[in-house]
């Protein structure tokens, strides 16, 4: 599936989107597969207070299961306005 | 109803004239136009806004629908733009049109508590001393979301 990250998110980890290869059943399960990849995924998702998420462009939560889902986005809460 | 997202700006007095001439039976039209202001400690060079192009716009038009169920709104736009603004340069609009000026504050409001904490957008302060920080989202706005 499609990874993308935004805004410090996006910087932390150093790019903008990737193509990720994972059996991870829920949001939850992919985010500790990631954090265990390198330290810099580890620091972006530290807190998951701090983060939101999407799935196929609709927000979600970290519970939510990855059956199907084509797009993950992490990103930090929205400042539109 | 008209969403749009946009790099480039807007003229503020275009954009209300055509809204207006577009509605008819509304007694009320709101304006209400975001302008990027100083650093708390002054000293901002720019704003950079930062998207999520897959999703802004549906985000936005669910945003705007749901304004339309709640009020009696004879018509609704929204306006936000992206990528480098500087101090002073319109950031977005909203306008609502309503029989009433009552629909057409609140559908405003409601508009803007949800564009700041659901529309996928990030704000970046870039200051002239070459710091920048991103802004953080304030409890206020995600309480605001609670009164509708």
């Amino acid at each position: 599936m499609d990874v993308v990250y935004f805004a410090w998110v996006r910087e932390r980890i150093g790019l903008p989107r990737e193509q990720v290869e994972t059996s991870a059943a829920t949001v939850a399960d992919l985010v500790v597969e990631l954090s265990a990849r390198e330290e810099r995924y580890a620091a972006a998702f530290a807190d998951l207070s701090a983060l939101r998420v999407a799935l196929d462009q609709e927000l979600s939560d970290f519970d939510a299961a990855l059956e199907g889902v084509r797009e993950v986005a992490f990103f930090p809460p929205m400042t539109g306005g | 109803m008209q969403v749009r997202v946009q790099e480039e700006g807007f003229d503020l007095g275009a954009e209300s004239d055509g809204f207006a001439a577009g509605v008819s039976g509304a007694g009320a039209i709101v304006t209400f136009t975001g302008v990027v202001r100083d650093a708390d400690g002054g000293g901002l060079e720019a704003m950079e806004i930062e998207h999520y192009p897959a999703m802004t716009q549906t985000a936005l038009e669910a945003i705007a629908t749901e304004a339309k169920t709640r009020w009696e709104l004879a018509d609704a736009l929204v306006i936000h733009r992206y990528g480098r603004l500087l101090p002073g340069e319109r950031i977005m609009m909203v306008a609502t049109a309503a029989r009433h000026r009552k629909h057409a504050f609140e559908a405003a409001e409601y508009l803007m508590d949800y564009l700041k904490s659901r529309a996928p957008f990030w704000k970046k302060e870039i200051l002239c001393d070459g710091q920048s920080d991103w802004v953080s989202a304030k409890a206020d706005d995600e309480a605001a979301l609670e009164r509708w």
